[in-house]
């Protein structure tokens, strides 16, 4: 232990006599937030009313853009000059992909990857890191990507306060960055893509399940993880959809994404309360588990909500639910690669590119309904048109 | 040879942890006595034979865990066994009815050689299991991942799913009896007969000193090798059941692993071999099964489930250190 | 864990760092033909980041498990660390030490904990780390919904991001900490018995040596480690990060460095210079798929092999030993 701290006092010493560094300029911003509990009752801690709004606003608003290629729309959007990163191509585009580990993101980066094939010539090389869901090995990926002579750098952050700091080194070198999915905090990135967002698909679940149950009703609400930034503003829009309208939440459980571990809680909460008169889920993964555990114990599949995975959308059709599914459009990983395209062509871009963020719904549930792609595929992929498809996606 | 010669010679304290049926019969019926307090027809045969049901997976990967262990070795790579045999039943079989019992039988068959590669590696090239099958659970989440290239594909048919989900009806004072149960019934019987055999008594006997047994003339890494093919099989019919509760995923076995070896260990097996009984460890799955149910029942915060879980464990298995070591 | 001889207490310096050459040359040269270039600095600079917070826990795993024992609950030390000391600090540098301190005392308490949980509480030590690994997930689940405090400026500028040459400053510090856990390993009595106790528990208490105190110790030195770790990717990050430890997987991939690197999981043989080497190893590996852009489901297949692979030419090693 005395050891320890000796070795922890010669390296102050060192420090004190530094040669270089890595280190932005700026100090993370706003990287701090109260802990706060995590329960039924208290508002999550990255609940933000001013964003919360701003996004219930947008889910009305209409978007600019081709209409049959949402990826390319933009909702209220607010174009910034990019002539001072014009090149002329091919260009090396460089990504530094947060994880690869789930579903959404294994459709989404295909969907990417074929939007880099659609472009050509455009594109001389599309270098690829995963940062495998680390923090510290993104940060260290993207250090090591500003050697590696990219023309662009996207970047899928893999927490926002945490990869800030990086981020903002990649700006100072020059380069145009490109953010989307999560953002970070610092306006320094040349544009920040993603949908709607979390608020919209909370509230949007949360909503169609409120009006729809029977009134005082109870209802269970299925997590996936504590703690995950984009799971938590879903969370809390829904926690606000629910408070208002007055619904007697029972339970708020974690899943961990984990199929039997979802129907054993239905399953316990079916036989506690008898009934559950709603179902509110945070992401999709487990929406098939969760029906299976009402039809499995004999009882009438409540109104729910999933996302827009086939496996979701199949068995909303064949068990005739009372289901609807917001999404968080996996299209969104086509957009960073057009954007790239377009600031290395000095084209304007609209900063930040708010992307329309659909719902399947009892009227459109066919549009999206293809039975011939695999279970776990994303129905608003936007690749449809893309190379490759739909072998690329099964 | 007798196995209370080799008893005599125990080994270092330091894994040994003795311990008979007593404790974990006290923990089980705790909790039985928490959950009915909270929900009186948690007994009722229906909910019973349902809450069963659901368990058996777990239940049968401890009594695999438990062979393993009780001959003084670890086996880390069930879960991801689990994982990779759910995702591959499914892209084999895609969707396709025909195809059910042949896949059956390549999971089967699968498992098996898992746990045979796992044994001969660590018997044969003396690498540790806990190396062995953590660098097994590294390949089998790997390869699996890459095979369907990052995203589950096919389907299971309602044929392999049956098992897992549904139940023979209409039985008799029961209601309906889950094909899971039965299966575990089975698998169980099976297991307390292999423990009562020679076998069953050889392999504690690795468990409680190698070379004692080696001088007996056991062939030490043949008992071990068997112990990881029972472990592998365990895992392959955990998977049909998993597959067929709650479908295609790659969360299947996520963690088990470990919820097998706590389970283990809390039905009084020691960890590094020799003392323990396979009903001892099929009891402690259902109690870790039994506490998830109860926090269900109680409502207790999804996010301090965790922190519960710790307490309990650690509690009963230092309460079943202390009563063996008074004895 | 179950061949529990008296082999000599010491091997020469592992050949895991003959593997790291060998890795090294491979992917040098795999990289060149792809058209890229393994060896520049920034490449450089990310290995070594990402060897030095790995290796800080893995140098205290080395200890525990030279001891015959396990530590489970790192990872989530490292977490509770980096917020310990973010939130302590809240982005003043007035409050730097005493941050620092506060967060090296909790990782130590928990530390403690765990030592008397396998000492005097008798439950062994993988289920007792887990369990308390467990306590701390609840906690940490429970308490935090994100990153949370703000890392003092001038850590991050120092031991963030501050490097001499290639080298990250964290790299020096953690040579520095592993030249100390050598020391304390190869010439005080604390490593001996430590040693000792690892090789024959039994034999160590009968010779003396005071078997509770020594694993005690070696479990709080871990904990320390994990919470060094912690306050580095606290540096890193900006912030405290409640899942980074467990999204780094720094308690499986912990013990993966320190028996590549030679340390026999039973206890007993090794040493922290091997580990070190180790931590190398996986971070090259890394470097090398980050340069090829290959799946990352591919590196775990390479890693799990290399970890199977890597022991069994140690037990080989070995086995001849005891023959001749």
């Amino acid at each position: 232990m005395k050891r320890c701290l000796a070795a922890l006092g010669a390296v102050t010493l060192l420090t004190l006599a530094g040669c270089a560094t890595d280190q932005p300029v700026a100090n993370p911003s706003g990287a701090s937030s109260a802990p706060a509990g995590a329960g039924t009752g208290e508002q999550s801690a990255f609940f933000e009313q001013s964003a919360y709004d701003a996004e219930l606003a947008l889910l009305q608003a209409t978007p600019t853009g081709p209409a049959d290629r949402p990826w390319e729309q933009a909702l209220d959007p607010a174009m910034v000059d990019t002539a001072s990163f014009r090149k002329a191509g091919p260009h090396r585009i460089c990504f530094s992909n947060a994880a690869l580990n789930n579903p959404w993101r294994q459709v989404g980066f295909k969907t990417m990857q074929a939007e880099v094939a659609a472009q050509g010539d455009r594109i001389a090389e599309f270098v690829h890191v995963e940062a495998e869901g680390k923090d510290q090995k993104q940060i260290a990926d993207i250090n090591d990507l500003l050697g590696r002579d990219c023309d662009a750098l996207i970047v899928s952050p893999n927490t926002t306060a945490t990869l800030t700091p990086a981020v903002e080194a990649a700006c100072r070198t020059g380069l145009p960055v490109i953010v989307f999915d999560r953002g970070v905090d610092t306006d320094c990135p040349v544009t920040f893509i993603n949908p709607i967002g979390g608020y919209g698909f909370g509230h949007v679940g949360a909503e169609f399940v409120s009006q729809r149950m029977k009134p005082g009703g109870k209802l269970l609400a299925l997590r996936i993880l504590p703690g995950v930034d984009v799971l938590e503003t879903r969370w809390s829009a829904a926690k606000v959809a629910f408070d208002k309208a007055g619904v007697d939440v029972v339970g708020v459980e974690f899943t961990d994404g984990d199929p039997a571990k979802t129907k054993k809680i239905v399953d316990d909460y079916l036989q506690r309360y008898g009934t559950i008169d709603g179902v509110w889920m945070d992401a999709g993964a487990v929406a098939v588990a969760a029906v299976e555990a009402f039809q499995d114990a004999g009882k009438p599949v409540p109104p729910i909500n999933g996302e827009d995975q086939l496996d979701f959308l199949k068995v909303w059709k064949e068990a005739g639910l009372t289901a609807i599914a917001p999404t968080y459009p996996t299209y969104q990983w086509r957009t960073p690669i057009i954007a790239a395209l377009r600031i290395l062509d000095g084209a304007q871009v609209a900063d930040p590119w708010k992307l329309p963020q659909p719902t399947v719904t009892q009227e459109n549930l066919d549009r999206y309904l293809d039975p011939e792609m695999p279970p776990l595929h994303y129905a608003m992929c936007g690749c449809t048109d893309l190379p490759g498809y739909p072998q690329r996606w099964k | 040879m007798s196995t209370q010669t080799l008893r005599r010679q125990l080994r270092p304290a330091q894994w040994a942890r003795p311990g008979g049926l007593a404790p974990i019969l006290a923990i089980l019926v705790v909790l039985l006595v928490l959950i009915t307090a909270r929900q009186p027809d948690f007994l009722s045969p229906p909910s019973l034979m349902s809450f069963l049901g659901r368990s058996a997976p777990i239940i049968l990967l401890a009594a695999g865990q438990y062979f393993v262990i009780v001959c003084g070795e670890f086996d880390l790579s069930v879960g991801a066994l689990v994982t990779a045999q759910v995702v591959v039943a499914a892209r084999l079989i895609d969707s396709d009815p025909t195809r059910t019992w042949p896949v059956v039988l390549v999971l089967l068959v699968g498992g098996a050689l898992v746990g045979l590669v796992n044994g001969l590696v660590t018997t044969r090239l003396g690498v540790p299991s806990f190396v062995t099958t953590l660098g097994m659970f590294l390949v089998l989440v790997g390869a699996v991942y890459l095979w369907s290239d990052g995203a589950p594909k096919g389907g299971l048919t309602e044929e392999f799913r049956q098992y897992g989900r549904r139940a023979v009806e209409d039985v008799p004072l029961l209601g309906r009896i889950p094909y899971a149960v039965v299966i575990l019934v089975l698998v169980a019987t099976v297991a307390v007969l292999l423990t009562r055999a020679d076998f069953g008594r050889i392999l504690i006997a690795v468990g409680d000193n190698p070379r004692t047994a080696r001088l007996s003339g056991v062939r030490v890494w043949r008992t071990r090798t068997a112990a990881f093919v029972l472990s592998g099989l365990a895992a392959a019919i955990a998977a049909i059941l998993i597959g067929g509760y709650s479908g295609v995923s790659f969360q299947a076995g996520a963690g088990l692993e470990f919820g097998a070896i706590t389970a283990v260990v809390l039905g009084g097996v020691a960890l590094g071999g020799g003392r323990g009984s396979v009903v001892g460890a099929m009891l402690g799955a259902t109690t870790l099964e039994l506490l998830f149910a109860l926090m269900n029942f109680y409502g207790i915060s999804g996010a301090l489930r965790p922190a519960v879980q710790g307490v309990i464990i650690l509690v009963a298995v230092a309460v079943a250190a202390r009563r063996s070591t008074s004895r | 864990m179950t061949t529990r001889s008296l082999l000599p207490a010491r091997r020469p310096v592992p050949g895991v760092f003959v593997a790291l050459a060998i890795t090294w040359a491979i992917g040098w040269l795999v990289v060149l033909v792809d058209g890229g270039h393994l060896v520049n600095q920034s490449t450089t600079v990310s290995l070594l980041h990402v060897a030095a917070g790995l290796g800080f826990v893995a140098v205290g795993q080395t200890l525990v498990i030279l001891g015959g024992s396990l530590d489970l609950s790192v990872a989530y030390v490292v977490s509770l660390s980096t917020l310990v000391a973010a939130e302590t600090m809240a982005g003043r540098d007035s409050a730097l030490l005493p941050a620092i301190g506060l967060t090296l005392l909790v990782s130590a308490g928990i530390g403690l904990l765990n030592g008397l949980l396998v000492t005097a509480g008798r439950i062994n030590a993988f289920i007792a780390t887990l369990g308390v690994g467990l306590l701390l997930k609840g906690y940490l689940d429970n308490g935090y919904a994100g990153p949370a405090g703000t890392t003092s400026p001038a850590l991050v500028q120092t031991l963030g991001y501050q490097r001499v040459g290639p080298v990250p400053l964290a790299f020096l510090l953690l040579l520095l900490v592993a030249g100390a856990c050598w020391f304390a390993l190869a010439r005080t009595r604390f490593g001996h018995h430590l040693l000792a106790v690892g090789g024959d528990e039994e034999v160590a208490r009968l010779s003396g040596v005071r078997t509770h105190r020594v694993r005690v110790t070696a479990h709080v030195l871990c904990s320390l480690c994990a919470g060094i770790a912690g306050v580095y990717l606290a540096s890193r990050l900006g912030s405290g990060a409640p899942r980074v430890g467990s999204e780094g997987l720094y308690d499986l991939e912990s013990i993966a460095a320190v028996v590549i690197g030679g340390t026999a999981l039973a206890g007993g043989r090794g040493g922290v210079v091997g580990t070190i080497g180790g931590v190398l190893l996986l971070a090259a590996i890394d470097a090398v798929f980050n340069q090829l852009a290959v799946d990352a489901f591919a590196k775990q297949v390479v890693r799990g092999v290399i970890i199977i692979a890597a022991v069994a030419v140690y037990a080989r090693g070995t086995l001849r030993k005891v023959a001749g």
